[in-house]
């Protein structure tokens, strides 16, 4: 008796189980041809930042921005006149996650573009789904570079978009001797190199160039060896890319051991708003940071941008920050791309995006169609006592996207193009 | 130098502070307690949360953090640990379970989030606590800066060491424990609540554990998973000391702080967590019960 339900229970999940696999993977069947995207109906986009884990006090808010950015290109009538609709999936900050929850965004409910990401190593980790599938991810993260992906748009600002106006900006105030200190790991070590270029160029030099391992909060040591060299005169500034809760341990640190911004300044190009409210404003005051977006930028776009997402997410004092802003804008970059090519392919889309330009809350931005980075205005910004920065510098038009700038690329000797990445070059740099 | 030694002995009461609560768990009861970074999480986020809603000072979230981690660590004891005595393994993946519980009930509010309801304090976020101006001034004696904050820690860390070394060794209680940590069975056959005993003991790492994060919650920053890397450290100083001896819990904190002190100035940072835990290897190596130890009977 028992040996006959068993089987019978066997037989059943059998059939079953191989429903499933004949209807659940569809893709198996038009694998590497182009998919069919729905030509009416509501457009689905992917929306993937971690709302859990690790980075997801960052990532949740970029997600909460993407949303909000939806709903005020529906509120304007949708794309195409169809309704956007946002999936919105939680990869938990680990990049394996990243990877499965992009195949389901891609394959599983065909979204003809993905908007995702924070970490680099969680966009390594979908690329590959990206490349293979033919589709379109929108990265909004200012990073390393390095990278010549068809298949992404980067909107957020890569080293010599953050660098290139600081670094002269820093030595023509009257600093040349610098500090180079930052968490160890891919981003904070290639922004280094560019910035050692640029200090070489403009005729400063860098004295040190130091490391704390990421995730420990013990900066004892490394404000005592800056206070050191310093009381010695062998750096007259401190050059941060330090990076997530460490920023926080270090300005305290480094206030604690008796320093002060105004001997010894901090440049940074991490520190943004949302760090200096966690670590309380005090403690930032009067060091400065590089971004083409800040809160305090003064036109009508960004202070209702500014409202408008204090009031979506329910609480007045939530800041804005760069890589918020650029969450935001590449969601109408997208709605024009995909108004211009008239439908929703991603590669089509992708075309339809090249030199495509919107008024973002920081200004105009515009994609590049070279490498699909984006054009981007550097601002310098002073940290005042309220937790806001006063922009104190700003660059008179925005700046191309240099991705392979730490390896020799220049305006005039293009690595990323739209053929590709021109790997001959990267030797030499 | 002065400067270098004295960031030494503040890195060493950094370890010490955490590594108490461990040599008292881990130590006495031979739990290895996973969840004791979470414990000590929570006692940041006492300090954030009674400056929040009961307005108290610095100071004052000390003993609220202690009682906090004290009753959330009894809780521990009394619910997972105590159904696994003898099965170290065992204790060591359900702790680490039960420290991801309380990270994500942190991160996702108690759950609240999934409501759309945000309570300040909470969240995945980062915390901002504010140390009282008392403990900011900095102090300078000729070229040498007193740094109030880390004096502080230290001068903290002293006591409770004190306090610590009393109830083990001069009260009724510690004897007991002393007693159920050398021989179980024997110590119970003498009368000895062996279980009530193994309670309250935790419930003691754990409140140790809750008001060293205050203390780190004005020096690094509070988040949900502050308390892992720290974890780490804290096992390291009692496996170097050696278990179930407070001198040796000591010790090792002296050396690995002002080893890692000396390294991080003279070198730098990342190679002295190199330096720090190779030398941890070779101790163990040479020394598998630590520098200090009771002779095995």
């Amino acid at each position: 008796m028992t040996n006959f339900i068993d089987r019978r229970a066997f037989l059943k999940r059998t059939l079953v189980g191989g429903a499933a696999v004949a209807t659940g993977f569809p893709h198996i069947w038009i694998k590497n041809a182009d998919v069919a995207y729905a030509a009416s109906g509501d457009i689905k986009v992917g929306v993937l930042y971690s709302l859990t884990g690790t980075t997801a006090i960052v990532e949740k808010m970029l997600s909460r921005v993407t949303e909000m950015a939806i709903k005020q290109l529906n509120d304007k009538g949708g794309v195409l006149g169809r309704k956007v609709v946002p999936i919105i999936e939680d990869p938990a900050s680990d990049p394996k996650t990243f990877n499965e929850k992009a195949n389901k965004l891609v394959v599983g409910d065909k979204v003809p573009s993905v908007f995702g990401s924070y970490t680099s190593a969680s966009r390594k980790a979908v690329l590959p789904v990206f490349e293979k599938r033919k589709n379109l991810y929108w990265y909004p993260t200012f990073y390393e570079g390095f990278e010549c992906s068809k298949n992404v748009i980067y909107t957020g600002a890569v080293p010599n978009q953050q660098q290139e106006n600081f670094v002269p900006w820093i030595v023509k105030q009257g600093y040349n001797k610098f500090f180079i200190v930052g968490s160890n790991y891919v981003y904070p070590r290639e922004m280094a190199k560019v910035c050692k270029i640029l200090v070489e160029k403009e005729g400063g030099e860098w004295a040190a160039d130091e490391y704390l391992e990421l995730g420990h909060s013990e900066w004892g040591a490394m404000v005592n060896k800056i206070k050191s060299m310093w009381k010695e005169g062998r750096v007259d500034c401190v050059y941060s890319n330090v990076v997530g809760d460490s920023i926080i341990a270090f300005r305290r640190e480094f206030i604690n051991q008796g320093l002060s911004y105004d001997k010894l300044p901090i440049f940074a190009t991490v520190n943004s708003e949302t760090e200096v409210q966690a670590m309380g404003p005090e403690y930032s005051a009067g060091s400065f940071t590089s971004f083409p977006y800040f809160q305090s930028v003064n036109n009508p776009v960004n202070n209702k941008f500014v409202e408008d997402f204090k009031s979506f997410v329910g609480d007045k004092e939530q800041v804005t920050y760069h890589a918020m802003e650029c969450a935001y804008f590449q969601v109408f970059l997208w709605a024009q791309a995909v108004e211009k090519a008239g439908e929703t392919h991603p590669l089509v889309v992708r075309e339809a995006a090249k030199g495509q330009e919107v008024d973002a809350p920081e200004g105009r931005v515009r994609i590049e169609p070279e490498n699909l980075h984006t054009w981007l205005t550097p601002r310098i910004g002073l940290w005042k006592s309220d937790g806001q920065a006063e922009i104190i510098d700003e660059y008179p038009k925005p700046l191309r996207p240099l991705p392979y700038s730490a390896y020799g690329e220049t305006t005039d000797n293009l690595y990323c193009t739209e053929k590709g990445l021109d790997t001959s070059k990267l030797k030499g740099g | 130098m002065a400067e270098v030694l004295f960031l030494g002995l503040s890195l060493a009461s950094i370890l010490l502070l955490v590594a108490l609560g461990l040599a008292i768990t881990y130590g006495a009861m031979g739990v290895i307690n996973m969840a004791h970074g979470e414990l000590v999480m929570i006692g940041a986020y006492t300090t954030v949360w009674s400056q929040l809603y009961l307005g108290l000072n610095f100071f004052m979230s000390i003993p609220v953090a202690f009682v906090l981690t004290a009753a959330l660590g009894y809780a521990i004891e009394r619910l997972v640990v105590r159904r696994l005595y003898g099965r170290l393994i065992d204790t060591l993946l359900a702790t680490w379970g039960v420290a991801i519980v309380i990270q994500q009930a942190v991160r996702v509010e108690f759950g609240l989030a999934f409501f759309g309801i945000h309570v300040k304090g909470l969240g995945p976020g980062l915390q901002n606590v504010p140390v009282p101006r008392i403990l900011r001034e900095v102090v300078m004696i000729g070229d040498f800066v007193i740094q109030p904050y880390r004096t502080f820690i230290i001068l903290f860390t002293l006591v409770l060491l004190v306090a610590t070394w009393f109830v083990i060794y001069r009260t009724s209680f510690g004897t007991q424990l002393r007693a159920v940590s050398r021989n179980r069975s024997m110590a119970a056959c003498c009368g000895i609540d062996d279980k009530r005993i193994n309670s309250l003991t935790f419930a003691l790492g754990s409140g140790l554990a809750g008001m060293a994060g205050v203390m780190l919650a004005g020096l690094k920053t509070t988040f949900p998973s502050m308390g892992t890397p720290l974890v780490i450290d804290g096992f390291l100083v009692v496996v170097v000391g050696g278990v179930g001896s407070l001198l040796g819990t000591v010790a090792g904190a002296g050396i690995l702080g002002e080893l890692q002190a000396l390294v991080a100035t003279y070198w730098n940072d990342i190679i002295a967590r190199a330096v720090v835990f190779g030398t941890v290897i070779l101790i163990i190596i040479a020394r598998p019960q630590g520098l200090f130890s009771h002779r095995g009977r």
